[in-house]
């Protein structure tokens, strides 16, 4: 008898999704699963497609070609169920100014199905969630904009969709509300099963379990925040060799050049003190350190610092998303 | 239809909470008094038959009605698009005709609101002059069928449009192309002239229903009207989920 693991269920499957303006591809095509209770972030810079992405998904554009099931109904079969499954927040919160919180929350309620015996309930539950039961009946209009967005958040919750959409919920607040947005997501954890765009890494990194990135409507990489970084692993050396007086930097970068798997040896920015201090930026193929390590050591060189260089997730994303743009702007030149 | 209901009650209170509803309301009122005073009523030197004046009252109260819709009609759609709403009920399990037939028939609940606050006017015709009741019903009719007609099409601008101004212009532009077809028939010939006749929204399809006289092809006509341009706001609707 095998270990039991529960099964992986998808709130959401996307097959070949594309979407065309006229002749010229706006995005896909894209085939990802999402299973229930995972938060994910969808990632690329402006332009990347990730609001017409949202926007298919939540079925506010019609997609080009593909599928799109949700809880396993088809959105071209079933429109009206999918659409009942999904709540959406876009990047600006579709709200009624002249409606109070609560009538706004009862309406979107009542028009997202939601039987309305239930709707009283549901909505004092939402005003909970989202901090919002003092505000409750203020008119929508004579709110700040974090509270607006919170209101936004809560119509998209109102109906227990079994799919949310937020895009850039983060967008537009000041730092104290940024916090509070976060907690708020962070409390759906378990919940609900999450999509965020974002074109700011370190705003949803923290927040997702897996990250999508897109570029020029594509999806580039996918994965959690370690997955990535793995993705983008190199064999980059850092090496500080403090030298005797009999030694020279020549000698020590021809010794590491002739070492296998190392394919470029360049001087790096010393920031060792003293003017006997070198560091070696090295390119290799493979993980070296050791056969660096030994050669070095075994040729009497004083060896005082070794270490990988280290990738941020900002750089992992901005190598993935901003590829295409360095490649067009090279091309062009 | 709970989805047009519900549609229906939230465009009703948007146009009570705005001053737009109140400011058509008077402007609608101001001028159909006007008109009555001056035009209807003739003055003082000419004395005119109760249901001369009262066929005069139905005139102005046709144009002013027509107006009103347009003014109305022209924020449905293209101020929920300029404020980003319309995605609300785009993506909501909703169809497109419960959207079109919510926010007609709260457009329609305030036409008929202000054409009601105009019955004072007949009412004084009906005290001091000798009118039947049932010409007063079938103008009354006349002015909400055609009001009925002229918010169609004003939605079907304000769907097509981006902003309520464009919508305006557009829903002004169609109506009165419909108004003066009546002048393009008077130097066509037929069969050219007889349709451009038939066709136009105000001439003779009015004209038997500012006179009392109840014809069930008129009604037809403005029932056509309004059906084939919910259609084509319904239709324009459908054509925004692709792009």
């Amino acid at each position: 008898m095998g270990e039991y693991a529960p099964a992986r269920i998808p709130v959401i499957e996307i097959v070949e999704l594309s979407k065309y303006y006229g002749e010229a591809r706006a995005v896909g095509p894209l085939s990802f699963t999402i299973e229930k209770g995972e938060i994910v972030g969808l990632l690329g810079l402006n332009g990347a497609g990730k609001t017409t992405t949202l926007r298919m998904l939540a079925s506010d554009l019609l997609p080009t070609s593909g599928r799109m099931v949700v809880d396993g109904v088809d959105l071209a079969a079933e429109p009206g169920l999918v659409r009942a499954r999904i709540g959406y927040l876009p990047d600006r919160p579709p709200l009624y100014g002249e409606m109070t919180v609560r009538e706004f929350l009862e309406f979107a309620a009542r028009l997202r199905d939601v039987a309305a015996s239930d709707v009283p309930a549901r909505v004092s539950e939402v005003l909970g969630l989202t901090s919002l039961v003092e505000r409750a009946d203020d008119r929508i209009d004579t709110l700040s904009h974090g509270f607006k967005q919170r209101v936004g958040i809560a119509q998209a919750i109102v109906h227990k969709p079994s799919l949310l959409l937020l895009d850039e919920p983060i967008s537009g607040l000041d730092p104290v509300q940024i916090v509070e947005m976060r907690e708020l997501i962070r409390s759906l954890r378990g919940v609900q099963t999450i999509v965020i765009s974002s074109h700011i890494l370190s705003e949803i990194s923290e927040t997702c379990d897996r990250l999508l990135v897109l570029r020029d409507g594509s999806l580039v990489a996918q994965g959690s925040e370690s997955e990535l970084r793995e993705h983008m692993v190199t064999h980059d050396l850092a090496v500080v060799v403090r030298l005797a007086a009999d030694e020279t930097e020549a000698e020590l970068v021809e010794l590491v050049r002739g070492l296998d798997g190392v394919t470029r040896v360049a001087r790096g920015a010393a920031d060792e003190p003293g003017a006997d201090a070198v560091k070696l930026a090295v390119s290799a193929t493979a993980d070296v350190r050791a056969e660096v390590c030994r050669a070095l050591c075994a040729k009497g060189y004083a060896v005082v610092g070794l270490e990988r260089g280290a990738r941020e997730l900002e750089s992992v994303f901005l190598e993935l998303a901003g590829r295409g743009k360095r490649e067009r702007e090279e091309a062009a030149s | 239809m709970s989805h047009v209901g519900l549609i229906f009650s939230r465009e009703l209170k948007a146009y009570l909470r705005s001053p737009l509803g109140y400011a058509a309301a008077a402007g609608v009122l101001l001028i159909d008094g006007i008109w009555f005073m001056a035009r209807a009523l003739g003055g003082t030197e000419e004395k005119r038959l109760s249901a001369t004046v009262l066929s005069e009252f139905f005139n102005g109260a046709s144009g002013t009605t027509a107006i009103l819709a347009i003014a109305l009609a022209m924020r449905l759609v293209a101020a929920e698009e300029d404020a980003g709403t319309l995605v609300l009920l785009k993506t909501a399990p909703v169809s497109d005709w419960e959207v079109v037939l919510g926010k007609f028939l709260g457009v329609m609940a305030v036409i008929l609101a202000v054409t009601g606050l105009t019955a004072y006017m007949p009412a004084l015709i009906l005290v001091n002059g000798k009118v039947s009741y049932q010409h007063v019903l079938v103008g009354y009719a006349g002015v909400m069928l055609l009001g009925g007609a002229v918010a169609a099409i004003g939605l079907f601008a304000s769907a097509l449009a981006k902003s309520q101004v464009v919508a305006a212009i557009l829903g002004a532009v169609l109506v009165g192309a419909m108004y003066l077809w009546w002048l393009v028939a008077k130097i066509a010939d037929p069969p050219v002239r007889d349709v451009l006749e038939e066709l136009a929204i105000h001439h003779l399809r009015m004209r038997d229903f500012m006179t009392g006289v109840l014809r069930l092809e008129n009604v037809v006509y403005y029932l056509a009207v309004a059906f084939f341009f919910l259609l084509a706001s319904v239709k324009t609707l459908e054509a925004r989920r692709w792009r």
